[in-house]
């Protein structure tokens, strides 16, 4: 298993490591030591490879991630599993502002607190956080689902589109054009499905309360034909 | 950008690291901003005597003879250290005001960049490890202290122009974020009369805090009020004589990261300034929530 010390590698000769994977290699367990939080450790990975970084990370770890299973034992700073477009990102600690923000497709699990503006303009990914998320989560967010076990912060959801929320615990506010939706069978199946993914044991999707878009923003409506 | 860092230290034993500690965790940051960089020391103090730190533009005629000249019209003992274009003259505390008329009367062409029983701040253009050796950081020993490397959006990248600003007695602040709202707020502070060196918009804010406490806020007090009368980007980091405290604005886009163990208080825009103190795998860190003040007292 390659080992990348951080302390003596810069971070392009990790990052320049892993892009040269190619597929079906047998390195397909890499640990990354002292990232004392570095910057887009692990951006842009492409191959089906798990990535263990043993400490805390900076801005944009595991951007664009496509298809890695990264995992940060620690916290991560702003922008982590930034426009992720397949794999697995588990942040053990916190993460910082906009987790998973513009995120296409892959999992992203926080399992300690995500900061603001977390899955802000998410458009596919699916977002698990353990605790709590701060405010501005999910806004404008486009499609896919996040899953908060803990509280919300304010304005979750603002200017949402087809992205599903899902919280466990209570919403501080909920943004413009944001409402409180029913619960069928279906998500239960998905959440159920999303919690499994995640690792969560012993918490019940019925405990969640189901968020998405009144649709009267995003929609064309002829009242409002006179303000353009 | 702008990076900045505090450190408060609870144990003494740390106190003759204070220097080279902030120091390090102020070059961690130094891509955050390369144009220019501070930091601002609180020592332990003695009531009796006070600090003014100068800073000049041609220090070895502006320096020379100074400390005496200021003894023969203060009558009593001067103290002046040089380090590079600054330097720290020590005054009898009752003498503060005095030596600070006495000095501009002296060498009009010198700027006061901060005064108190146990503030002294070290600014200048350049890189924050260019600015650690000119000032000789490394080795200062202190309670707490502030720092800031600064990526200039709102004025000019001078010397003046860079964090911290001190504005009221042992006060300083740094701030990465800008404000929009600053030639108002100072308008209103001139009135008041407070005095500004430049048109920089963190200088409207230290002034702000320092008009607050000047009006008989605590430093918990003054920072809740940032909140409502300052309108912009801002994470602030402020010290004053015996405490150092953060707020951030209600969208806090502007990053912070702080730690806490039984030795110290620490805050970084980045943990990467954190990451080398002692015992940070054993702290408690989090990120300080939006529009929240913190601070802690000695």
């Amino acid at each position: 298993m390659p080992t990348v010390d951080l302390a003596k590698s810069s971070l392009r000769e990790l990052n320049h490591a892993l892009h040269q994977i190619k597929a079906g290699s047998n390195e397909t367990a890499w640990e990354v030591i002292n990232p004392k939080g570095s910057h887009a450790v692990a951006a842009g990975v492409d191959q089906p490879v798990q990535v263990d970084v043993r400490g805390s990370v900076g801005y944009y770890c595991g951007g664009m991630n496509d298809g890695g299973a990264i995992t940060v034992h620690g916290s991560a700073g702003p922008g982590v599993g930034e426009n992720m477009m397949s794999g697995t990102i588990v942040v053990k600690g916190d993460a910082s502002q906009y987790a998973g923000a513009t995120g296409r497709g892959g999992l992203l699990v926080i399992e300690g607190n995500a900061s603001s503006r977390c899955g802000i303009s998410m458009k596919g990914i699916d977002i698990v956080v353990h605790g709590n998320i701060g405010h501005m989560s999910a806004f404008m967010a486009q499609s896919g689902n996040l899953v908060v076990l803990g509280d919300a912060g304010d304005a979750l959801g603002d200017s949402i589109y087809e992205a599903k929320l899902f919280v466990r615990g209570k919403v501080n506010s909920l943004g413009a054009d944001c409402v409180k939706k029913k619960m069928h069978p279906k998500h239960l199946e998905r959440l159920r499905k999303l919690l499994d993914a995640a690792g969560v044991t012993g918490v019940k999707p019925e405990e969640f309360t189901r968020y998405g878009s009144a649709r009267t923003l995003y929609n064309f409506n002829i009242d409002n034909a006179d303000a353009y | 950008m702008c990076g900045i860092v505090g450190l408060f230290l609870k144990d003494k034993s740390l106190e003759p690291r204070l220097g080279e500690l902030l120091s390090e965790m102020l070059v961690s940051l130094s891509d955050r901003g390369p144009d220019s960089a501070g930091i601002a020391i609180y020592s332990a103090g003695d009531k009796k005597k006070s600090k003014i730190t100068i800073q000049s533009a041609d220090p070895d005629t502006d320096f020379a003879g100074l400390g005496n000249e200021l003894e023969k019209v203060l009558g009593g003992k001067v103290g002046l250290i040089v380090k590079s274009t600054h330097a720290v003259i020590e005054v009898p505390t009752e003498k503060l005001e005095a030596a600070r008329g006495a000095i501009l009367e002296a060498r009009p062409s010198v700027r006061i960049m901060g005064a108190g029983e146990v503030i002294e701040i070290f600014k200048e253009v350049g890189l924050p490890a260019d600015v650690v050796k000119r000032f000789n950081l490394t080795k200062m020993s202190g309670t707490h202290g502030i720092g800031h490397t600064r990526m200039a959006t709102e004025s000019a990248v001078t010397t003046m122009g860079a964090h911290p600003f001190s504005t009221g007695p042992d006060q300083c602040l740094v701030h990465n974020g800008s404000l929009s709202n600053h030639n108002n707020v100072r308008r209103e502070l001139k009135h008041d009369g407070m005095t500004f060196e430049t048109e920089n918009d963190t200088e409207v804010a230290a002034a702000f805090i320092s008009n607050k406490m000047a009006h008989g806020d605590n430093l918990g007090q003054a920072l809740e009020k940032t909140l409502t009368d300052l309108d912009g980007f801002f994470t602030f980091v402020v010290g004053t004589k015996n405490g150092f405290g953060v707020v951030r604005d209600p969208i806090a886009c502007k990053p912070a990261v702080m730690a806490e163990t039984d030795q110290y208080v620490a805050f970084g825009s980045e943990y990467r300034a954190l990451a080398n103190l002692p015992g940070i795998d054993g702290a408690r860190v989090w990120e300080p929530e939006p529009a929240k003040v913190y601070f802690w007292e000695h």
